[in-house]
């Protein structure tokens, strides 16, 4: 063999330079117009990448709320009472709509998210036109979803979703509660309104009944008086555990119907009989896809003991293959944190881990840009069950390696956790495979893959993961009384 | 200047070939007399051969892109919602709202079969808890070629009514158009030319039923049939079909294709096979 020569793998600049207007500033999308806030009250958004902003969002206070759920409550009415075929008709408008303004979507979104648009153009967007399709072609079967009962909707959604999958998010909340018959008040992240508000313009060009979806933007505040907002019927949350468990007793006394998609740590087991290249892909996808920032990421490496130095080598290798940089490059791996609370929480994650005594690797050899919010690729090894970056979710390209003996024991690590929303088994024997995905408590599991979404596939948690499915036949339940 | 009349075709394997036999037969339609191709057994064997060559790929695509190209369907429909109110009032005398009805109604069909092609496994599939160490699931496959015997009565909205779960659940189709009313058929098979159905994955012929039905029914390489039937063809399909096992569903060729249970999975169950897969469960 040749000795290895130095080769300069950097790749020339390959900009998606697809044009997106952005208007200076964004009004609330209440009865299907664009109004300026009661509250008089705006905040920057900006894009995490370059720290500049990018428009001036409304943000929402009581009387905004007020009004959304007073017209999301008056469209109720007429669009629980549409003839199912008509109601899919708009859902599919809908999702062709999407698909015709895919590429401006998806360049929005990581402008706002700071995620790559190889991510956002192949993956969010597309998942996102396939589940306003996917639900579209509910609308005249919910009977066959939900046999013995006659499928009723509940009434006004109140929806609050996060900024790591900001259009994912809103497409996995609205698609279903108005395929159902419901009517919806939506609110985005504070620090990623601008997807969803472009879905509202989306939702204006198909005519949708005005009220069936308004969007109010806003911080923590505004989705408190959303959830706790008396007309409201349902309620649905996607985000942190703790932020989960203040919904749930807001909601606690009333007879809203609640679900919640919260937090994870999910393990994703490698056992010494993996076939490894792919488990290698796979464990790279599970944890510095959308830079970690994943409710399901598989933050928690369990390797078999007798491969854990080939794993880690192997991977200390791939990762360095991984570009790390503008959201906009097309060859970008891994792109920017979303924000600058969350580059914190991450980086004060990895100061812990290295104080409570773990191995810190980082595989990154080219500079961070100087403006933005940046994490380089992290593992830790040497970590033990106890040590804080094992137990909690750090919401970060940051990887903790545990190992284990056996079978059983990979199921006990595994599940060593209060979260239980995903897990990844990576093994070469079928029954190895089943027998851990049977004892691994987690909604979803995935045999050597990771990370796959799709609308006909339920998504969600078991413990304090929370509680209620997304998609599919499952997620139906939580938007049917 | 002279009118340029339309000369219809047969449409196999995405082309719109004439017969081979050379046949035509008359068709009275708004007062133009129409010449048609009239389908000999060598045209079905060209039909079914098609379908054979075209219906693994199909079957083997997402859910998801044959409902979006169903879907693409009933775009190109309802783009020619004109020309199919005009077939069918012109051939079939019904009064112009029935016609516009029926058109409604068949645009809505493929819609609402668009929307089926993700969500037959979810709601026929299931899984199995059998009394032993074992993983079992049974998912759901289109069962191959399928024959569609189309109705006189709605010959448009009953044609989709028949073709369409078999299409949806990823059969490929030989439709044998309405005896008496086959332009909208032929109308049809223009829309799924300039559609994203690939080409063999749904065929259109015209002819005598009588001619069609015994070779429909006796065709080795057919594996199930949708007839709108009554009496001697009924008897003659089912009795053809024992020869290779075709799954036969005889359909009221009078019947409500407007009714909810043309839209439930109750239509899957003639076009579609159930398969069973076991797994040890213990490592």
């Amino acid at each position: 063999m040749q000795p290895a020569q130095a080769i300069d793998w950097s790749y020339a600049p390959a900009p998606e330079t697809f044009p997106v207007e952005l208007s200076p500033e964004h009004g609330l999308f209440i009865g299907g117009k664009f109004v300026d806030p009661r509250s008089r009250k705006h905040f920057d958004t900006v894009d995490p990448a370059t720290e500049k902003k990018l428009s001036r969002v409304a943000e929402a206070g009581k009387a905004d709320v007020d009004a959304a759920v007073k017209a999301a409550q008056k469209a109720f009415k007429g669009w629980s009472r549409l003839r199912p075929a008509e109601r899919a008709g708009y859902l599919f408008r809908i999702a062709r709509r999407i698909q015709e303004r895919a590429r401006e979507l998806a360049v929005l979104e990581s402008m706002d998210n700071g995620k790559p648009i190889k991510e956002t153009r192949d993956v969010d967007v597309p998942l996102v036109a396939q589940h306003f399709f996917h639900h579209a072609g509910w609308c005249d079967k919910l009977a066959h979803a939900v046999p013995g009962v006659e499928p009723r909707p509940i009434g006004v959604c109140a929806q609050v979703i996060p900024w790591n999958f900001p259009l994912l998010m809103a497409a996995w909340k609205i698609a279903p509660a108005l395929a159902c018959g419901n009517t919806v008040v939506l609110k985005p992240a504070e620090t990623t309104p601008l997807t969803a508000l472009r879905l509202a313009e989306i939702l204006q060009e198909v005519d949708l009944p005005p009220g069936v979806v308004n969007i109010v933007t806003g911080a923590g505040e505004t989705g408190r008086l959303l959830v706790e907002h008396p007309n409201v019927q349902k309620v649905a949350f996607t985000g942190s555990t703790d932020v989960g468990k203040r919904i749930a007793r807001a909601c606690a006394g009333t007879d809203k119907r609640l679900t919640l998609e919260l937090g994870g740590k999910s393990p994703n087991i490698i056992f010494a009989d993996a076939p490894m290249d792919q488990a290698i892909e796979g464990i790279v996808n599970g944890i510095w896809f959308n830079q970690g920032q994943v409710c399901c990421a598989g933050s928690r490496l369990l390797v078999e003991e007798s491969v854990v130095d080939e794993v880690i080598g192997r991977l200390t290798h791939r990762m360095r293959s991984l570009r790390v940089g503008n959201p906009l490059d097309k060859n970008t791996d891994v792109g920017a944190i979303n924000s600058r609370a969350q580059l914190e929480r991450v980086n004060s994650f990895i100061e812990c881990g290295v104080r409570e005594g773990a191995d810190r690797i980082v595989c990154f050899d080219g500079a961070l840009p100087d403006t933005g919010y940046w994490v380089a690729p992290t593992l830790f090894r040497g970590v033990q069950p106890a040590h804080t970056i094992a137990r909690e979710e750090i919401f970060g390209p940051v990887l903790t390696v545990l190992t284990f003996r056996t079978p059983d024991e990979a199921i006990a690590r595994a599940n060593d956790t209060n979260y239980g929303l995903s897990a990844g088994v990576w093994t070469s024997r079928a029954s190895k495979a089943y027998e851990v995905a049977a004892g691994v408590k987690a909604g979803v599991v995935w045999l050597n893959t990771f990370n796959q979404f799709d609308a006909t596939s339920p998504f969600g948690g078991f413990k304090e993961s929370g509680f209620g499915r997304e998609g599919g036949r499952a997620g139906l339940a939580a938007y049917l009384a | 200047m002279a009118t340029v009349t339309k000369t219809w075709k047969l449409f196999i394997g995405g082309a719109f070939p004439r017969t081979e036999s050379g046949r035509t037969i008359k068709a009275v339609a708004g007062g133009t007399v129409h010449h048609l191709c009239k389908a000999s057994r060598k045209d079905l064997r060209d039909a079914v051969e098609a379908a054979r060559a075209a219906q693994p790929k199909w079957a083997s695509s997402t859910a998801y892109l044959r409902g979006q190209i169903l879907y693409r369907l009933a775009e190109m429909l309802e783009a020619r919602r004109g020309e199919f109110i005009e077939a069918i009032r012109a051939t079939s005398r019904v009064t112009p709202r029935k016609a516009k009805a029926e058109v409604e109604a068949s645009i809505e069909h493929v819609v609402s079969f668009a929307g089926w092609t993700d969500k037959i496994a979810i709601v026929l599939g299931s899984q199995n808890p059998v009394a032993g160490p074992f993983y079992t699931f049974t998912g759901i496959e289109a069962t191959g070629v399928v024959g569609v015997l189309a109705p006189d009565e709605s010959p448009l909205l009953g044609a989709l009514a028949l073709a369409c779960p078999a299409l949806a659940a990823g059969n490929a189709v030989v439709l044998a158009a309405s005896e008496r009313h086959p332009i909208p058929a032929l109308v049809l098979s223009e829309a799924l030319a300039t559609s994203d159905v690939p080409g063999g994955v749904c065929n259109i012929l015209t002819g005598e039923h009588a001619e069609l039905v015994p070779a429909m029914a006796t065709h080795r390489d057919i594996d199930a049939i949708v007839a709108a039937a009554r009496g001697k063809h009924a008897a003659a399909l089912k009795a053809g079909a024992a020869e290779n096992m075709k799954r036969v569903t005889i359909v009221d060729p009078v019947s409500d294709f407007t009714e909810p249970r043309w839209r439930s999975p109750v239509a899957f169950r003639g076009v579609t096979e159930a398969k069973t897969i076991w797994m040890p469960s213990m490592a």
